[in-house]
């Protein structure tokens, strides 16, 4: 540690901090714009400006700037010198010259970090007096509004979208006071973490078109502290609300997991919530057409349903709660609950748990990734499966920077020094996949195999490891010396992370990762394992050992039955054929947010709460148990909207009393039932948490018109909706502080500390600027790495076999089931397609464009081709999840035939 | 442009003893019949690495692009020995100081010095390759340039294995955009690596991490052009030109423009008084006006009265008076012109040559030029005037990113500070 004099009085800092950051950390206000906990330092905005002294005889000191100067011992500084505030007023009144002062229509207005940072150095005349130079704005796409003519030339979103996300379609035209930041010509921005622009830019260049489709200030909206279901990497996010509506999703920090980051999926993708088609009120089929019925009607016309002396099965999903899953465990009994998974996909997962729990390796954080020095990808097309982990791998690669940087005694955090000695030095990622994965730009060496080929390679990375890992059987030439490079380069690494997943539906891929990881982990006990899984709580449902969505079915057989499907589209999952007989004679209750296929041919619909209305918990890839807590009640808006948990139905359905349950008795029930749930509850505070008695709002205390809020339907102003399961007020009362010792971090809905009003607010949050929550990033794990060293997997016997095979592709935006319902998603969505590499391409005589029939055991589409050159021979890629596409194993053998 | 004689022949001229501009540029075999190549085959030959370092280092060269840094310390910070890897040497001429044209003297003129200075260097620096950077306006200097170390190249003064040595030196001609920053070493690297032209921070220097994250030194062109004569005549021949004038050394390439009869170029000793300059070589005042104010070297230097005329124009002295010596082509103002305006133009040029990246040069000199315009057109505000007060601090060294609006306060600093009468004059009348 180092000590510091700030006005005279000392202060422990690290050494390697820069002042800024350091001064910060410390609580003490210091204005700033390039700098930014993710990005670092270039020193551009000069805004951050402090005086430091030679000595404690030194008087008249140096203006220097506090993020280009290090915090080294016995540093004398002045944040509050007369000299340094004036020059600090006066780079707000540069930037002003041209900004354009129209905060009134701005949407950055009252979350804005030029607004906060005028204010704060206390610039409040105009002394310019001229013309403003003026901007053209380009269209950005579907996500991203542009308006050029409020930038101050910060620099953040080119050194974000360029340098930090890999982005190639933007960067900063001109120069002198003409410099423009944009893309070469209109057109939408094609790396899928633009969004983060919205929250990088610090102020109204970049805002998110969603929420100005129905724009309230942030200051209006509701909050709550949130977990994307996105994909399972579990990022947190701040949701915000008005009149019932999602208006729009911000990051919420987590130091361990997303930072300051999400993907545009996760961003963007909330607009199946606020679709108007959705079920909202229990509906039943009378005489073939539904009727809208009243909740304790549906409850009880539902239970005797359920006690019609018929057999009972419940299908979970990985996309609901672990909460709603286990309620419809226990309702049904284990041995007739499905966790919703199709077969391959449960196997995969369930390899995933076994690997994650018997394995001695631990799983990878996103700040594991982040930090790796070594990354070996096998199989996983993360972009699209686990997207914010591409961000992460990106930044492992850059990390190679601050090593070289380090060497030659430069402070790291001077980012564009670390870019410059770097140049294009990376830490080595290696690449096994069937497709391009979006990070394959940053990769030491690319491998574009089939799917058992990857697990070869990777067994054989194992085995050049540790001997005693199976090696693969006839492995080609090629692949055993790029397996041998592979190897040696994980040996050299401090910090390698292994990331695969259950994308390529192959469980030895899974395998073969473990396989390496362990055989790495032996040497190197920092060794991290990445697994992804298919949906934001398929660990969660692995956990409660289900079984697969066809041997359920094939249980049910066509029999008399009652199927209760729980937010669940099986027909995305298994063929229609197989789902259509299996349940022909069956009565179905489906609990579900959207108008699905099945719940459009259910006996019963209860309409389930999404993620923005209910409280639930998900289990992240990282067996990480987080809480998401319920951002409004739609109910307060609208008496007749009926939506509640999946779990609350359930509970309900199973006999439990309306006017008592809560979510933390469930949770107790959970974890008394399953002790593989053990630790649930510790995941956030109960709702008896109170801070000075206070529970806590969720809404901004300057929060206005809630009484006006439904004045449109009647004037008196409603009792605020009693939130029984979590310890916050549906509105702005209650405890409002940001004194972050006393709140736990999973009680925090939006970032905001006074003078704060930006996303900016998270340094009041952090341990250390940059770091952790303090008190602890939020969430538990509940999947724990096992104490011994297991046993390998055995390799896998026998090559693949040859001829034309599916492999499932995935698309960032289209393969996801709930934010293809959205619609700024729908239009970045992709047609239905099959990738060809170009000799199979030939040989079946289709050619780019054409319409082919391809056809399989249990399925077939007619698509359009697409030729991706690098797609390994055999390989006939069909993107999951995408209309047209029907449920498809991949592996399975397949004919392609020209059309027409 | 010309190199005008000089009334007294004896004093020695190394940079341009070979230029007559009426001949043109001499070819390879004229350049070595005239010695030229002479300091190559000796450091070469006969020195180490070391040695040429320790010959530049004891000659106290001074960078003659306008900072004066000490040649031999700037080169002593490279990396030396053979596991140093990829090391390169830039020629920085990227001549863009308004008023100064003494580059393009020397490159349009004597384009083998300077491929011969480059290698010298080269080799004593051990660097692995050589870019000249230079300004794309430069069309005549690029093709003479070019020529020349093709010539170079056949006859094996650059390229694998130099002179049958064991060293390799490869050398470029790159030709730049035209900004005025690229004359700044690390925005030049940056331009040179294709990417914007703005200045990077410093630590790390050059030296430790420049072109491509590589150790580099980037020196002026004329500084350049006096290693091969130094290494030649050695470090004491080199401090005894111009010793009676200077304690800095060597020669110069002094010029003047402006309200002057003969607007140019030559070289003299350093030390040579300014009143000299102007008056001897260039012919005194048109117009027989007196000069009112004359900034010592650039733009981005002082203004200096006529009461310092009789000052010598080298580093301290002039550094002593309150400016700098800069490129050392002085530019005269006569007692009939605007300071105003002039102060107005310059900044106008500072403006926009602004890269854009830090704040209170890309928006603080557009402001800057809107004021002085006021002023010039009668119209200005005590505030403003102000103001102009205030920018000359905020826009001052340690406040900027680089030097480049630090360089732009120079001169209108210096004309608030003597001619704050013309600025008053140009306040709007009262009421």
């Amino acid at each position: 540690m180092a000590t510091i004099y700030i006005e005279g009085k000392p202060f422990e800092v690290d050494p390697g901090d820069n002042l800024l950051k350091a001064v910060l950390g410390l609580g003490v206000d210091l204005p700033y714009f390039c700098w930014h906990p993710a990005l670092d330092s270039v020193g551009a905005c000069r805004q951050c400006a402090v005086k430091v002294y030679r000595d404690e005889h030194d008087t008249q000191g140096r203006i220097v700037m506090a993020c280009m100067t290090a915090a080294a011992d016995g540093t004398r500084l002045s944040v509050q010198d007369d000299e340094a505030r004036e020059f600090r007023e006066a780079i707000i009144a540069f930037l002003m010259t041209n900004h354009p002062h129209d905060c009134p229509v701005c949407e950055e207005g009252g979350q804005c970090h030029l607004q906060d940072m005028t204010v704060m150095t206390g610039h409040h005349k105009r002394g310019y007096h001229f013309t403003k130079r003026t901007h053209l704005n380009q269209e950005l796409g579907p996500f991203i509004a542009h308006e050029m003519n409020r930038c101050i030339a910060c620099y953040r979103c080119v050194r974000y979208y360029n340098d930090y996300a890999g982005g190639t379609d933007f960067g900063v035209f001109g120069s002198a006071a003409q410099v423009y930041f944009g893309r070469e010509q209109s057109g939408t921005l094609d790396n899928v973490f633009a969004g983060n622009l919205t929250e990088v830019c610090p102020t109204g260049v970049f805002t998110d078109k969603t929420h100005s489709e129905s724009y309230v200030r942030k200051w209006d909206m509701q909050f709550a502290p949130s977990i994307c279901v996105g994909c399972a990497v579990g990022c947190n996010i701040s949701p915000g609300e008005r009149y019932g509506e999602v208006r729009r999703i911000e990051n919420r920090y987590h130091g361990t997991i997303n930072g300051y980051f999400l993907c545009d999926r996760g961003r963007f993708g909330y607009g199946y919530v606020n679709r108007a088609d959705r079920p909202r009120k229990p509906m039943v089929r009378e005489s073939g057409i539904f009727a809208t019925i009243g909740v304790s009607d549906a409850v009880t016309r539902t239970r005797a349903l359920l006690a019609g002396g018929a057999e009972v099965f419940g299908i979970g999903s990985p996309r609901a709660s672990v909460e709603s899953n286990a309620t419809l465990r226990m309702l049904v009994g284990a041995e007739r609950f499905s966790s919703g998974m199709a077969r391959a996909d449960a196997k995969a997962t369930a390899r995933v748990l076994e690997v994650m729990r018997e394995g001695p390796v631990g799983a990878a954080s996103l700040r594991d990734i982040d930090e790796a020095d070594a990354v070996l990808v096998l199989g996983e097309d993360v972009l699209a499966t686990a997207p914010r982990v591409a961000l992460a791998i990106r930044q492992a690669a850059r990390g190679k920077a601050i090593d070289m940087t380090r060497a030659l005694h430069v402070p790291v955090w001077q980012a564009a020094s670390a870019a410059d000695i770097a140049q294009r030095e990376h830490n080595p990622v290696f690449v096994a996949t069937p497709q391009p994965t979006g990070i394959d730009d940053v990769a030491a060496q690319v491998l574009r195999l089939m799917p058992e080929d990857v697990a070869a390679f990777g067994f054989a990375v194992a085995h050049a490891l540790d001997a005693a890992a199976p090696a693969p059987v006839d492995l080609p030439a090629d692949l055993a010396s790029a397996a041998a490079e592979v190897a040696a380069a994980l040996k050299q690494a401090r910090r390698p992370v292994i990331v695969s997943g259950t994308g390529t539906g192959f469980v030895a891929v899974v395998e073969a990762a473990a396989n390496v990881a362990w055989a790495l982990h032996r040497e190197t006990p920092a060794t991290r394992l990445a697994l992804a899984v298919a949906e934001a709580n398929s660990l969660g449902v692995a956990l409660l050992e289900g079984q697969a969505l066809e041997d359920l079915l094939g249980r049910i057989g066509g029999r008399e039955a009652i199927v209760v499907v729980l937010e669940n589209e099986p027909e995305r999952r298994v063929s229609r054929a197989l789902l259509d007989s299996a349940l022909v004679q069956a009565r179905l209750v489906v609990l579900d947010h959207q108008m699905t296929a099945i719940a459009a041919r259910a006996d019963v619909v209860l309409p389930a709460a999404t993620f923005a209305e209910g409280d639930g918990t998900l289990v992240n890839m990282e067996g990480r148990a987080q809480r998401y807590f319920q951002n409004f009640d739609p109910a307060y808006y609208d008496r007749t909207i009926a939506t509640v948990e999946g779990w609350r139905w359930l509970d309900r359905l199973r006999g439990g009393d309306a006017a008592t349950e809560n979510l933390d008795e469930i949770i107790a029930e959970c974890e008394r039932a399953l002790p593989q749930l053990a630790g649930l509850a510790s995941a956030a505070p109960g709702a008896d948490f109170r801070i000075r008695g206070m529970r806590l709002a969720r809404a901004p205390h300057r929060q206005s018109g809630r009484t006006a809020a439904r004045a449109d339907v009647m004037v008196h102003e409603p009792r605020a909706t009693q939130d029984v399961d979590t310890p916050f007020n549906f509105s702005m009362e209650g405890y409002a502080g940001v004194g972050a010792y006393d709140r736990p971090p999973e009680l925090l809905p939006f970032a905001w500390s006074p003078g704060w009003n930006s996303p900016q607010a998270w340094n009041k949050f952090q341990a250390e600027v940059g770091g952790s929550l303090r008190g602890g990033d939020p969430g538990v794990h509940v999947v724990h790495p096992g104490s011994a060293r297991r046993a390998y997997f055995a390799a896998p016997q026998g090559a693949g076999t040859a001829g034309l095979r599916l492999v499932a592709l995935y698309e960032h935006f289209g393969s996801e089931e709930l934010t293809s319902r959205a619609d700024p998603i729908r239009a970045r969505r992709p047609a239905s397609y099959v990738a060809l590499g170009g000799v199979d391409a030939a040989r079946v005589g289709a050619h780019a464009g054409a319409t082919v029939r391809v056809a399989w055991e249990g399925g077939e589409c007619v698509t359009t081709v697409r030729l991706r050159a690098d797609l390994p021979a055999g390989a006939v890629g069909l993107p999951r999840g995408i209309d047209g596409v029907p449920p498809f194993d991949a592996g399975t053998a397949c004919r392609v035939t020209v059309e027409g | 442009m010309s190199l005008r004689s000089h009334a007294d022949p004896d004093y020695q001229r190394p940079l341009t003893r070979l230029i007559d501009a009426a001949a043109g540029p001499l070819e390879l075999r004229g350049y070595e019949a005239e010695g030229g190549y002479g300091a190559l085959r000796k450091a070469v030959r006969e020195l180490t690495p070391a040695d040429v370092q320790t010959i530049v280092k004891d000659s106290n060269l001074r960078g003659r692009g306008g900072a004066g840094f000490p040649t031999g310390v700037k080169w002593g910070l490279m990396p030396m020995g053979p596991d140093a890897g990829a090391k390169y040497v830039l020629g920085n001429a990227d001549e863009m100081e308004p008023g100064t044209f003494k580059d393009r003297l020397l490159m349009e003129q004597a384009p083998h010095q300077l491929i011969e200075a480059m290698c010298v260097a080269g080799y004593g620096l051990q660097a692995t390759a050589g870019y000249i950077f230079l300004r794309g306006e430069y069309v005549d200097a690029a093709a003479r340039l070019n020529h020349a170390l093709a010539e170079a190249r056949a006859e094996g003064y650059v390229g694998r294995n130099v002179l049958g040595s064991p060293w390799s030196f490869e050398l470029y001609v790159h030709t730049g955009a035209g900004r005025y920053i690229c004359g700044e070493e690390t925005a030049l690297i940056n331009s040179l690596e294709g990417r914007r032209a703005i200045p990077r921070a410093r630590p790390p220097y050059p030296q430790i991490a420049g072109a491509w994250g590589r150790p580099t030194v980037v020196n002026n062109v004329e500084t350049l052009a006096n290693v091969p004569h130094i290494v030649q005549n050695g470090a004491q021949w080199f401090r005894d030109l111009g010793a009676d004038r200077s304690s800095d050394g060597g020669t110069k390439l002094y010029g003047c423009s402006g309200r002057v009869v003969r607007p140019g170029c030559w070289e003299l000793p350093i030390g040579t008084t300014a009143r000299e300059i102007l008056e001897d070589h260039a012919g005194g005042m048109r117009n027989g006006r007196p000069p009112k104010a004359w900034l010592p070297g650039g733009a981005s230097t002082d203004f200096l009265l006529a009461q310092h005329l009789d000052l010598a124009m080298d580093y301290a002295t002039i550094g002593n008076a309150g400016s700098r010596l800069g490129t050392g082509l002085m530019t005269v103002v006569a007692d009939d012109q605007s300071m105003v305006a002039a102060c107005r133009n310059l900044e106008e040029f500072f403006a926009r040559e602004s890269c854009g990246f830090c704040t209170p040069c890309r928006d603080g000199l557009p402001w800057t030029v809107k004021i002085l315009r006021e002023f010039e057109a009668g119209r200005g505000t005590r505030a403003d005037l102000e103001l102009l007060h205030k920018f000359t601090q905020w826009l001052g060294p340690g406040r900027t990113f680089c030097l480049h609006a630090p360089g732009a306060m120079e001169p209108l600093q210096s004309a608030l500070k003597y001619f704050r009468a013309e600025f008053e004059a140009g306040l709007a009348p009262a009421g």
